[in-house]
C-alpha cells in the first residue's frame, strides 16, 4: 500500500479520533472481564466459601447463578462492544476512507 | 443371557457391542462428510480457497464454525464428565474457558483479519523479517497443533473403540484416513462446513438432552440440585471443590485458558475466512453466545447425569468404580437414558462429528504452519507461485495425518491429560506473546521477539516436564515427587516471555530494529482501518 496514504490517514483527526475512541473503550471493556473473573478466581482460591453459601431454604448455592451471570456477561459485553463498532467506529472508517478516495 | 454375553465382551476387549442405531447415523455422517469433501473439492482451486474457502464466508457462519471447533469432543465429553464428578468445579472451568473470547473480540479478531492472509504468523512477521518470526511461530503452532492432535486422537480412538466396537488402532487408521481425504481435497472450505453442521447437530442434540432432563425434574432447577446432592450424599458439587486450591494455580490457568484461546492457531485461521474485519468481529459475537450457550448445557447434562445415570447398573463399571467407559462418557450414557437407542446412536454419531471436524481443523492448520509459513516464506523466501504452494500443503496434510494415526496408536495408553493443558501454555507463551505485541507495541524487535517467544516457549515445556504430571506421576509414579510444584506453568512463561521479548526488544539497537519501529505507525493504520488488507476478489 502506499506510503501516502498511510500517511494522510494518520493525520486526520478522524483517525486519531477513531484510534482513540476505540481503544479507550476495548481496554474498558478488556479490563472490566478480567476484573469480573480474576475476581471470581480470588473467591474460589481464598474463600470459596462465599461461593458456597446456600440461598434460602434451597440447597441451591449463590455460585451457581454467578457462574451462569459471567457467563452471560461475556456474550452480552461481545454484544455491547459489537453494536458500538457497528454504529460508531465503521462509520468512522468509512468516512477515513472516503477522504482518501475524493482527496487525490 | 444377554447380559451374561454383554458382560464377556466388556471384559474381553472393553467394547460395547455393536448398536445398530448409531452404526446407521455413523455411516450417514460418513457419506455427508465425503459428499461435502466431493462438492468443497470442486470449488477449491486456489490457495486462497484452500487456505480460507475463498474468503465468502459470513460472520454467523463463521461464528457457529468456530464455536464448533471448541466445542470440541473434549469439552462435550470432559467437561459434562467433570461436572459428574466434581459439580460446581466444571463450571469453573467452562467459564476459563469463555472469557478468552471477549478478550479476543476486543483486542484481536479486527486487526488480525485486517493485517493477515492466511495464517497468524502473517500477522506476528508484518513488519519484522519474515524467516525467524515466521520459524518460530510455525514452530509454536505445529507444537500447538500435535499435542492437540494426540490427545484427540487417542480420544476419538477409544470413543470409537466403546461406542462402535471397533479396535482401537482400526478406529484411528479410519479417522486418519477421512480427515486426510477431507483436508486434502476439501480444504478450509469442507473444513468449515463440516464444522457447521456438526455444531449445529452438537447444540441440538445437546439441547434436547438438556430439556429431557429438566423435564424430568419439572423444570425446576433446585428439584435436579437436590436430587443429585442425595444421590451424590453430599452437597459438595454444589460449591466449588478443590481444583483450584491456592492462588498461584488459579491464576496460571485462568491465564493458560485465556491467552491460550487467543493463541491456538487452528482458531485463528478461522479469522481470515470471511471477508472483512467486520465480519470478523460478528463471527466472535455469535461465537460467544454459542459457546456460552453450550457451557450451560454441559453443566446441566452434568448434573442431569448424576440423577439419571449414576445409580443406574446397566450404565457402571463396578471393578473400576466408574462408569463403564470411563467419567468421560457419562453424556453418551445419558443420552442412552433419556433417549434409548436411537438418541444413543444419534450423540454417538454427533461425537464422532466432532472429533473428525476438530481434527480437520488442526491438521489444516498445522498444513498451513508448513506449506504457507515454512515452506513459502521461509525457505522459498516468498518467491513461489500458488500452485506449487497448493501441492506442499496437501503434500503436508497427508503427511500430518500419517504422523497423526501413528502418534493416536502409539500414545494408546499413555497419561495424555496433560497434552491439551501443554498446548494451551504453548500457545499462551509463545503464539500470544508475539501476535499480541506485534500489533500493539511500537518498539517490538525482531530480535525481542525471536528470543523473548523463544524462552516463553521453552519456560512452558521445561515446566511441563518438570512438574507434577510428568516428572511426578508419569515418571516417579508421585505427583509430589515434582521438581516443579504447579500443574499450570501459564503464570510463569507467559511473565518470561513478555518480560524476554520487551526486554531484548528495548535493548536492540541496531538499523533493522529502528526501521520495525518506524514501520509501526503503517502497520497500525491497516490494523485499524483495514486500508490495504486482503479482500475479497470473487
Amino acid at each position: 500500500m502506499n506510503k501516502e496514504i498511510y500517511e494522510k490517514v494518520r493525520n486526520n483527526p478522524k483517525y486519531i479520533e477513531l484510534v482513540k475512541r476505540r481503544s479507550s473503550f476495548a481496554w474498558k471493556l478488556s479490563l472490566l472481564i478480567l476484573g469480573v473473573y480474576y475476581a471470581f478466581i480470588m473467591t474460589i482460591a481464598f474463600s470459596p466459601d462465599i461461593l458456597g453459601k446456600t440461598i434460602g431454604n434451597s440447597v441451591t448455592t449463590i455460585g451457581m447463578p454467578i457462574g451462569f451471570i459471567i457467563i452471560l456477561l461475556c456474550f452480552i459485553l461481545t454484544g455491547i462492544y459489537t453494536r458500538k463498532a457497528t454504529n460508531e467506529f465503521d462509520k468512522l472508517t468509512d468516512e477515513i476512507k472516503d477522504d482518501i478516495r475524493f482527496d487525490t | 443371557m444377554n447380559s451374561l454375553l454383554a458382560n464377556s465382551t466388556v471384559e474381553v476387549s472393553g467394547q460395547r457391542g455393536l448398536n445398530i442405531p448409531a452404526i446407521l447415523m455413523f455411516l450417514l455422517f460418513v457419506f455427508a462428510t465425503l459428499s461435502i469433501t466431493y462438492w468443497a473439492a470442486k470449488r477449491t482451486k486456489t490457495a486462497k480457497d484452500f487456505y480460507t474457502a475463498g474468503g465468502g464466508i459470513t460472520g454467523f457462519q463463521n461464528g457457529l464454525a468456530i464455536a464448533g471447533d471448541y466445542m470440541s469432543a473434549a469439552s462435550f465429553l470432559g467437561i459434562s464428565g467433570l461436572v459428574y464428578l466434581k459439580g460446581f468445579d466444571g463450571l469453573i472451568y467452562s467459564i476459563g474457558f469463555l472469557v478468552g473470547w471477549p478478550i479476543i473480540l476486543f483486542l484481536i479478531a479486527e486487526q488480525l483479519r485486517n493485517l493477515g492472509k492466511y495464517t497468524f504468523a502473517d500477522v506476528a512477521s508484518y513488519r519484522l523479517r519474515q524467516a525467524p518470526i515466521r520459524t518460530l511461530a510455525a514452530f509454536g503452532s505445529i507444537a500447538t497443533v500435535l499435542l492437540y492432535l494426540i490427545a484427540q486422537m487417542v480420544g476419538s480412538g477409544k470413543l470409537i473403540q466403546i461406542l462402535f466396537g471397533l479396535p482401537y488402532e482400526l478406529a484411528v487408521i479410519l479417522v486418519g484416513i477421512m480427515i486426510i481425504v477431507l483436508v486434502t481435497f476439501g480444504g478450509m472450505l469442507a473444513t468449515t462446513w463440516v464444522q457447521i453442521i456438526k455444531a449445529i447437530l452438537l447444540l441440538f442434540g445437546a439441547s434436547f438432552l438438556a430439556i429431557m432432563i429438566m423435564s424430568k425434574m419439572g423444570f425446576s432447577f433446585e428439584t435436579l440440585f437436590q436430587d443429585a446432592v442425595n444421590i451424590k450424599g453430599t452437597d459438595a458439587i454444589m460449591r466449588p471443590g478443590g481444583l483450584v486450591s491456592d492462588p498461584i494455580s488459579a491464576i496460571s490457568l485462568g491465564i493458560a485458558l485465556m491467552f491460550g484461546t487467543a493463541g491456538l492457531p487452528h482458531i485463528l485461521m478461522r479469522f481470515f475466512t470471511v471477508s472483512d474485519a467486520k465480519e470478523a468481529r460478528k463471527s466472535v459475537f455469535y461465537a460467544t453466545g454459542f459457546i456460552g450457550y453450550f457451557y450451560i448445557l454441559t453443566f446441566i447434562i452434568g448434573f442431569g447425569a448424576i440423577v439419571l445415570v449414576s445409580k443406574n447398573p446397566e450404565y457402571l463399571d463396578i471393578a473400576k468404580g466408574t462408569l463403564f467407559g470411563g467419567n468421560n462418557m457419562a453424556a453418551i450414557h445419558l443420552s442412552h437414558a433419556v433417549g434409548g437407542d436411537f438418541f444413543l446412536g444419534f450423540i454417538s454419531a454427533v461425537a464422532f462429528a466432532t472429533i473428525l471436524a476438530v481434527v480437520s481443523g488442526l491438521t489444516l492448520a498445522g498444513a498451513s504452519a508448513i506449506s504457507h509459513d515454512l515452506y513459502a516464506n521461509v525457505f522459498a523466501k516468498g518467491k513461489t507461485n500458488e500452485i506449487t504452494e497448493m501441492k506442499v500443503s496437501k503434500y503436508s496434510t497427508i503427511g500430518l495425518g500419517i504422523t497423526a494415526v501413528i502418534l493416536g496408536i502409539a500414545f494408546e495408553n499413555q497419561n495424555i491429560a496433560f497434552m491439551v493443558g501443554l498446548a494451551f501454555a504453548i500457545a499462551a507463551s509463545a503464539n500470544f506473546p508475539i501476535l499480541f505485541l506485534s500489533m500493539y507495541w511500537k518498539k517490538l524487535t525482531t530480535r525481542g521477539a525471536v528470543i523473548g517467544g523463544s524462552l516463553g516457549l521453552a519456560t512452558a515445556i521445561l515446566l511441563v516436564i518438570l512438574g507434577p504430571i510428568v516428572w511426578g506421576e508419569i515418571l516417579n509414579g508421585d505427583a509430589n515427587k515434582a521438581i516443579f510444584p504447579y500443574k499450570y506453568p501459564a503464570l510463569f512463561s507467559v511473565t518470561v516471555a513478555f518480560v524476554g521479548i520487551w526486554f531484548f526488544s528495548i535493548t536492540d539497537k541496531s538499523y533493522s530494529a529502528k526501521k520495525e519501529m518506524e514501520a509501526f505507525e503503517d502497520q497500525f493504520v491497516r490494523s485499524q482501518t483495514g486500508i490495504g488488507a486482503q479482500s475479497v476478489v470473487k
